[in-house]
């Protein structure tokens, strides 16, 4: 049976807020390896989708399954980190070793190495000792990524995460992420820009709180499917019938 | 000089168990107060502290000015309405702050009901102000006992509760430590003032806790710096308020925590990090 290597499988899945569905009845799969945009217009679900996969928020109905044994990051879009929290960008970037010395375990030298290598890779050596708040947005987003580097996911789930950066940096992360893929790691990231998707991702699930396309790049980014994912966002009906829809 | 600040204690055994009671407060306090503060829950201390006064009332009704019943109805209560603050603003609309607020109001008003019906006002003064130069054996027991464990828990749950603090969804999406850890916390949190309460007041319990945490932040920048400068604060300030009340005959519970805050505003204007008086001073701008 085809698939049986998938990182992520959908079965039927619709998230949502308070009965109604944010993304609709959503089946398919993710296979290990892949570099997959998602991409749609505003509210189109793409964060909610995120959020289902790494379980922040429970399916309204069907089953979202993540491959056994398989360890998942995820960089969400409204971060909750405190900014003004007096953390050195070394021990922020050091959280991300979380799944290997737990909270009991002391740095190991090798362990020091490895945070120092990270930061080098996102090109932030020199700045181990800074405290977060002093870090400008990009910055922080550089210290985000080399967290990343660390957890050493097979997963890898980034939601909108070039916003507000510029362009070097953005370039800079997509040769990070173009890295990972070519680590055999499974990248998902929501992105808003077109040409970008075009560009570096072979995959794309075009969302409009339903599946638009979902296939390669090029195919799925369409004119057409791009004007009907316009159309498909539309606001929450409060008195909307409860859906009877048979899954395909 | 020297003399005057040793021989109170040297003459007297009610001191030296009022400095040792001190020491014990001090050390385990100011570091809770430090994850309060970092987390923003600075007057949620303030508010927990009253909602121990029914539980504390009822043990007093119930079995006299007997500690133990005291410290465990004080503790009931105040975990009690954190518990249900939590749960509330877990499952409803209501943010934990505005949560919190409902119950501990009523919390409060049901303990000074508790004390007036049926209590004299000089108990009352004791469960409100403390008595920290009274403290017998089985308080001080009971206050270097919740040392212990806070100091210990908070070894144990120490990374787990600085990534909670600075990057909650960051540790619920890696591990289980989130929710155990927020619940640690709050008992903790209930049990010092629980102890503190004991020797300085419910009202003042709060003032050990969390006034020496917002002086360190102008003095330290890491975690680890900020507990530190809390620790000697808070110790430094109890020792002075218990000479203040000795030789200038003033309770001794307002005292330290006046001298808390005396260290506070001198920090606020001298402090290393973001003193007043140091943005007063024009210095040129770095090269880099």
């Amino acid at each position: 049976m085809p698939g049986t290597d998938s990182a992520i499988a959908f079965q039927d899945v619709t998230l949502g807020y308070d009965r109604h569905p944010a993304v609709h009845h959503i089946s398919g799969k993710v296979e290990a390896g892949s570099l997959l945009a998602i991409v749609g217009p505003n509210g189109a679900g793409k964060s909610t989708l995120l959020k289902g996969i790494v379980g922040e928020l429970k399916p309204l109905s069907g089953r979202i399954e993540v491959k056994r044994r398989s360890r998942v990051a995820y960089l969400p879009q409204q971060i909750e980190t405190d900014r003004s929290f007096p953390i050195s960008v070394f021990d922020c970037v050091a959280m991300g070793l979380w799944q290997r010395i737990g909270a009991w375990r002391g740095l190991s030298a090798r362990y020091n190495d490895d945070v120092a290598r990270a930061l080098a890779t996102v090109g932030l050596q020199g700045l181990s000792g800074r405290l977060v708040g002093a870090l400008s947005g990009g910055q922080f987003q550089r210290v985000l990524f080399a967290r990343l580097l660390l957890q050493d996911a097979d997963i890898i789930l980034l939601d909108e995460p070039f916003r507000a950066i510029d362009t070097k940096t953005v370039a800079d992360l997509i040769a990070l992420i173009l890295a990972w893929h070519g680590e055999g790691r499974t990248i998902l990231a929501a992105l808003h820009d077109i040409e970008q998707v075009r560009a570096h991702f072979p995959d794309t699930l075009l969302l409009a709180r339903e599946v638009v396309a979902w296939g390669k790049t090029g195919e799925v980014l369409a004119p057409a499917n791009l004007a009907m994912s316009r159309q498909l966002v539309q606001a929450f009906d409060d008195h909307a019938e409860i859906c009877e829809r048979q899954p395909a | 000089m020297i003399d005057a600040i040793i021989d109170p204690f040297v003459e007297f055994a009610f001191m030296r168990r009022a400095a040792a009671g001190c020491l014990a407060l001090s050390l385990a306090a100011p570091p809770i107060g430090v994850f309060l503060m970092l987390r923003r829950m600075s007057l949620m201390g303030d508010a927990m502290s009253h909602a121990v006064l029914p539980g504390a009332a009822i043990g007093y009704l119930l079995f006299g000015l007997s500690l133990p019943a005291m410290s465990f109805g004080g503790f009931v209560a105040g975990f009690a309405v954190a518990l249900a603050a939590g749960l509330v603003a877990r499952s409803t609309l209501l943010r934990e702050d505005a949560s919190l607020a409902g119950f501990y109001l009523v919390s409060l008003a049901a303990g000074v009901l508790i004390v007036s019906v049926r209590g004299s006002n000089i108990d009352l003064l004791h469960v409100l102000f403390g008595t920290v130069l009274a403290l017998d054996d089985s308080a001080l027991i009971l206050v270097a006992s919740i040392a212990t464990v806070s100091l210990v828990a908070l070894a144990v749950i120490y990374r787990p509760l600085v990534l909670e603090c600075f990057d909650p969804q960051f540790l619920r999406s890696t591990s289980r430590w989130s929710s155990p850890t927020h619940l640690i916390f709050l008992v903790l949190v209930v049990l010092n003032l629980v102890a503190g309460f004991q020797a300085l007041g419910t009202l003042m319990a709060v003032g050990i806790m969390l006034l020496p945490a917002v002086t360190a932040r102008f003095w330290a920048d890491d975690v680890s710096g900020l507990i530190l400068v809390a620790v000697i604060c808070a110790f430094t300030a109890s020792l002075l308020g218990l000479l203040l009340s000795y030789y200038a005959n003033v309770p001794t519970g307002p005292a330290i925590i006046l001298l808390c805050g005396a260290f506070y505003l001198l920090s606020m204007f001298v402090g290393r990090r973001g003193g007043i008086v140091w943005s007063l001073v024009p210095r040129r701008h770095l090269e880099a």
